[in-house]
């Protein structure tokens, strides 16, 4: 098997917050087109490892390869630029949306695209609108973040990350800041981006979402990879007691 | 009256004079000292809190004072009086600002940043076009009062001998044996506070297009 094959190669990767070790000892890859979730229960580092692989946590040991770029190897330095270059690969999307308030909605979209990827105001203000179009706000792109539903928000947050056309777009929590009668927006949006073979990482506490939507899941504890595999294999026939002890609590 | 009125009027620019320099300088000023308080340079920290305690912790009078005549005794010359007085307010009211500053940018989330780095943005860009912009309006009210107690500040500059507002009044109050003209310029303060007052309104105005996210 040839390393290009993965969009996302993490070998164990460790992350320390002091003496306390969160993450100990990660392995896993995502190939290109395929969805993976991540569940665990509060504390158990998923989100933790999101960030770290986002650039929003340091790493201490092991290795990350994000799209061929190697993000963390020890003894590698990068330059802010190279960093820059290599997060361009992933799109995240926050659990509380951290949209720009003092934008407009396409303004928020548009940012990135004229400043970092350098296009044009009239290019950027036309994929602004088609991914605003794509996720039913089109008439709203010129209201402002405070105006939007909890959904909507997120809807757009959705956009303003794939507007850079990520290679891998990662989810942290995204329903978990919402309405429960609101979740049900995103997660179609979600699947929607499935179907078209977008590659993405989940971090998750909709069970139900993750075993239907996902070809593979990890499950998290205490820092560790507990159990891997398919949504039949990790839901349905769990070998890991933490795993099953976990999935108990769903079941009820 | 016009023999009055004239001197006063005069009086006015300088204060105003004054007034706006001290913006001109401070506001800036006070963001670089924002920043040099959180430097990854333990002495410049340190250096930037004495500082700050100094100039918050003395007399702006003082402060005055000490910045038009210690040069005399050090260099033996000093500042012409208006630019002394410019840069006495300038270091008292950037320290000033400097932690109006920092209250405000301790008040935008922790995710702003995250969502502009996941984004490519640099460092400068997210700090220009998303941290400061709201900011500025995280910070309005403070920073209009303290505009305003700048406008009344003015007055001081009569300490070291600066024809300002205040002093042109009471000289012509000493004339006169009236306190008339003293309360002509009570007027004029209200009348330029009232301005400055209805521009930090038009401002706060200008940047309620947009709510908390």
């Amino acid at each position: 098997m040839t390393e290009e094959k993965y969009m996302i190669e993490v070998k164990h990767l460790v992350k320390n917050y002091g003496e306390n070790e969160v993450l100990k000892d990660i392995s896993f890859n995502v190939a290109q087109g395929e969805v993976l979730s991540i569940i665990g229960p509060s504390g158990s580092g998923k989100s933790t490892l999101l960030r770290a692989i986002n650039q929003l946590e340091t790493i201490e040991g092991g290795e990350v390869i994000i799209c061929g770029d190697t993000l963390y190897k020890e003894g590698l330095s990068l330059t802010p630029d190279q960093k820059r270059k290599i997060q361009l690969h992933n799109g995240l999307v926050f659990q509380d949306f951290n949209l720009f308030p003092h934008m407009s909605l396409k303004k928020n979209i548009t940012e990135a695209l004229i400043y970092v990827l350098k296009k044009d105001k009239a290019e950027a203000d036309e994929i602004a609108l088609s991914l605003l179009d794509k996720m039913g706000l089109k008439d709203r792109a010129d209201s402002y973040p405070s105006q939007l539903s909890g959904g909507q928000k997120q809807r757009v947050s959705i956009a303003r990350a794939l507007a850079l056309k990520p290679n891998v777009l990662w989810f942290d929590e995204p329903t978990s800041a919402l309405d429960p009668e609101l979740t049900g927006e995103i997660l179609k949006v979600i699947k929607d981006l499935a179907k078209e073979k977008m590659t993405m990482v989940v971090v998750t506490h909709e069970m139900s979402f993750a075993r239907d939507i996902s070809d593979r899941v990890i499950f998290m504890d205490e820092g560790l990879i507990a159990e891997k595999g398919t949504p039949y294999e990790v839901f349905e026939n769990p070998k890991n007691p933490r795993t099953i002890q976990f999935l108990n609590r769903f079941e009820g | 009256m016009s023999s009055l009125l004239i001197p006063m009027l005069e009086g006015t620019l300088v204060s105003i004079k004054i007034f706006l320099f001290t913006l001109l300088f401070s506001l800036p000023l006070g963001l670089l000292v924002e920043r040099g308080k959180r430097s990854k340079i333990w002495i410049v920290r340190k250096l930037i809190n004495l500082y700050i305690m100094i100039m918050r912790g003395t007399p702006l009078i003082l402060q005055l004072i000490f910045v038009y005549f210690a040069p005399y005794y050090i260099l033996g010359t000093s500042f012409n009086r208006l630019n002394a007085v410019i840069f006495a307010y300038v270091i008292n009211y950037a320290a000033y600002f400097a932690e109006i500053y920092r209250g405000g940018i301790q008040a935008i989330p922790k995710g702003q940043y995250e969502a502009s780095k996941v984004l490519g943005l640099t460092k400068a860009h997210t700090f220009t076009h998303i941290i400061f912009p709201q900011v500025v309006k995280e910070i309005l009210p403070a920073m209009g009062n303290e505009v305003i107690t700048l406008v009344k500040d003015t007055a001081l500059a009569q300490t070291i001998g600066v024809a300002e507002l205040f002093r042109v009044a009471q000289t012509a109050s000493a004339r006169q044996f009236a306190t008339t003209p003293l309360f002509i310029a009570g007027v004029f303060y209200f009348v330029m506070n009232a301005g400055v007052s209805k521009l930090f309104d038009i401002a706060e105005m200008k940047l309620n297009y947009y709510g908390k996210a």
